[in-house]
């Protein structure tokens, strides 16, 4: 990787594309097993997609075509607006495309100003580090950008000290810092108790906050509910649905999702 | 505006620091007389600066979580070379130089062992012990090499000279090396990929950290710095000898130990390894000359290593 790539890209300007992601016809099997069949899904600008499905329904396996893991067998992927092929993780990174994992996002015995450059430290070229900078910047992500309030979170914790909330949060500020225009975020509410689910929804907001978009994957859609405006519904590797939250009320979805579950329609 | 509170890292060189003067007092006290005179400082400065280098390299291994048991026979092995290179073509610059690149390959050797291969490190460093141990065996035959016509070169003095008569140019070397060290791990690009890389695989490799790169230059900057211990090692006596390096292992580990780097990687301390190699090298004629005998050294070293390991895993406990 270059020393370009480790300094934050200069924000795109007002794009000419209407749709950030565009999935065409996508196709993936393992051997005999065929996990997506034939899946069109999109995410708009500025937009949380939340991506629900039953264990196995695919959800992981779209996603890691979209970061470079697997190669659809066909299928068309677009990225504001030009067609793409992606080959790996760091090439959908430099793209813009950044995922957010649950327990490999950060490392605990790291302070945060270290966490938050892991890979694209800010060095001379020597390879030095600057330090000062890299405090700064941290310190203004934590209290600007994701309005950390705690005094006893600052710029030297160590992550160990975070609530699995708050590591979500500074795994999302990090990518928002280094302009990722697509955060995909892999069950991140997973294990957390309600109270910290709340502050994962409360940092997802701060994307669409930045202008950017997310994909937020859960199996329990009440915990993604409030945080976003779609909601695609993948079942057994086919969209079964996707609906805008302004044209579905919550009790009208969890209806259709449960008629999902029993008759395979969703309606 | 609350205290700052002390980051455990600091916690950890304080005490090393705290220890290490206690320790000194301890002897001063002890024997007025001789801790008093230059004569003592002078043979620490002449003496530590091995085990102290091998010990600031093998650091940044255990900062990966890994361990490397192989550095004293690769020492003794590049010091052959650095002995018979120099004996057969009369070159000091090439001896260096093919000493510190075997050194090197060796620890690339390790690095194949454990990053191509996957064998865990401290598994793979017995064998390449063993190897380099036995290499040393078979080529020298028991039988070690005088260098003496190595006095005569500028490298012997540049390397082992007494600055002003006075101050072993080997100890202004691991004074560098010392900072190096200091520099690259808590202010380098590489020294935070090390840390990552040893917190959290996982996370390192999502984060476009290059990991097996990171491990492989991490055993091969061991193996050149085992090579340049074995150098400074060998012309300070002017002579190599086969069994050369074994008493190292010992000292270095427990120096790395002492001064608070964790076995578990993610974290580690360049000043704890340096206080903990002064401390090491220190104790032998310290205990002597405080009035005990012999029989106690490995007895206070056992001491030592057990008390200050359980305050740093004290302190770890607490914080977590
Ligand atoms: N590398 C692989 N090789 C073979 N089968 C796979 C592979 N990856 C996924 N699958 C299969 O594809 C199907 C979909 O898996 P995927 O992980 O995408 O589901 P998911 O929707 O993310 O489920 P969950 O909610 O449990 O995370 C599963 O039946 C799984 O066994
Ligand atoms: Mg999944």
């Amino acid at each position: 990787m270059t020393d370009k790539d480790k300094t934050p890209k200069p924000t795109t300007p007002a794009a000419e594309y209407d749709k950030l992601l565009e999935m065409r016809g996508i196709y993936k099997s393992f051997g005999h097993v065929h996990v997506l069949k034939g899946i069109d899904f999109h995410v708009n600008k500025e937009e949380i997609v939340a991506l629900v499905g039953d264990n196995g329904a695919g959800k992981s396996t779209l996603i890691k075509t979209i970061t470079g893991v697997h190669k659809p067998n066909k299928g068309d992927i677009f990225f504001k607006g030009k067609k793409i092929t992606i080959h790996s993780v760091n090439q959908s990174r430099s793209l813009g495309i950044e995922t957010v994992y649950q327990e490999r996002a950060l490392a605990d015995q790291q302070s945060m100003w270290r966490n938050i450059f892991a890979g694209r430290e800010i060095t001379n070229r020597f390879g030095i580090i600057d330090v000062k900078t890299q405090r700064k910047e941290t310190e203004r992500l934590l209290r600007e950008s994701m309005g950390f309030t705690s005094k006893a979170i600052t710029v030297d914790s160590q992550v160990v000290f975070l609530s699995g909330g708050e590591k979500q949060g500074i795994a999302i500020g990090r990518a928002l810092f280094f302009n990722a225009d697509l955060i995909i975020l892999d069950e991140p509410t997973m294990g957390l108790s309600l109270s910290e689910t709340k502050k994962v929804l409360d940092f997802t907001r701060k994307i669409k906050e930045h202008g950017k978009s997310a994909i937020f994957i859960s199996h329990n859609f009440y915990h993604i509910y409030p945080a976003a405006d779609r909601f695609v519904i993948l079942d057994r590797g086919k969209i079964a649905g996707d609906v805008k939250k302004t044209d579905i009320s919550q009790e009208e979805l969890v209806l259709k999702m449960e008629n999902l579950a029993k008759t395979g329609i969703f309606e | 505006m609350l205290k700052k509170p002390l980051l455990l890292e600091h916690k950890l060189d304080l005490s090393i620091l705290i220890v290490f003067i206690s320790i000194f007092l301890l002897f001063i006290i002890g024997n007025p007389a001789v801790f008093s005179r230059f004569d003592i400082y002078y043979s620490f400065m002449s003496t530590i600066p091995f085990t102290a280098i091998l010990a600031m390299s093998v650091t940044l291994i255990v900062v990966l979580g890994m361990m490397d048991l192989s550095f004293p026979s690769v020492l003794a092995f590049a010091s052959w070379i650095f002995g018979t290179v120099f004996t057969v073509t009369g070159s000091m610059p090439l001896a260096v130089i093919s000493s510190l690149a075997v050194g090197t390959l060796a620890g690339y050797l390790n690095s194949v062992l454990v990053v191509r291969i996957g064998v865990p490190s401290l598994v793979a460093t017995i064998g390449s012990m063993f190897f380099w141990r036995g290499a040393v065996n078979v080529v020298a035959r028991g039988k070690g090499i005088s260098l003496v016509a190595a006095q005569d070169t500028f490298l012997y003095k540049l390397f082992v000279g007494r600055l002003g008569g006075m101050i072993p140019a080997q100890f202004l070397w691991m004074v560098a090396v010392a900072v190096f060290f200091w520099v690259l791990l808590k202010r380098h690009r590489y020294g935070a990929h090390l840390l990552f890389v040893g917190d959290n695989e996982q996370s390192a490799e999502m984060m476009g950290i290059n990991v097996k790169k990171v491990k492989t230059i991490a055993f091969m900057q061991l193996g050149a710095f085992s090579a340049f211990a074995g150098i400074l090692s060998t012309l300070e006596v002017t002579y190599f000898w086969p069994s050369q390096g074994q008493a190292y292992l010992m000292a270095a580990l427990a120096a790395v130990f002492i001064g608070g780097t964790s076995v578990f990687g993610g974290m580690g301390t360049i000043f704890g390894t340096f206080m903990g190699a002064l401390i090491i090298g220190s104790l032998e004629a310290g205990i002597i000359s405080i009035g005990l005998s012999g029989f106690w050294i490995q007895f206070i070293y056992g001491l030592i290593i057990m008390a200050s390991v359980s305050v740093y895993a004290t302190l770890l406990r607490k914080q977590g």
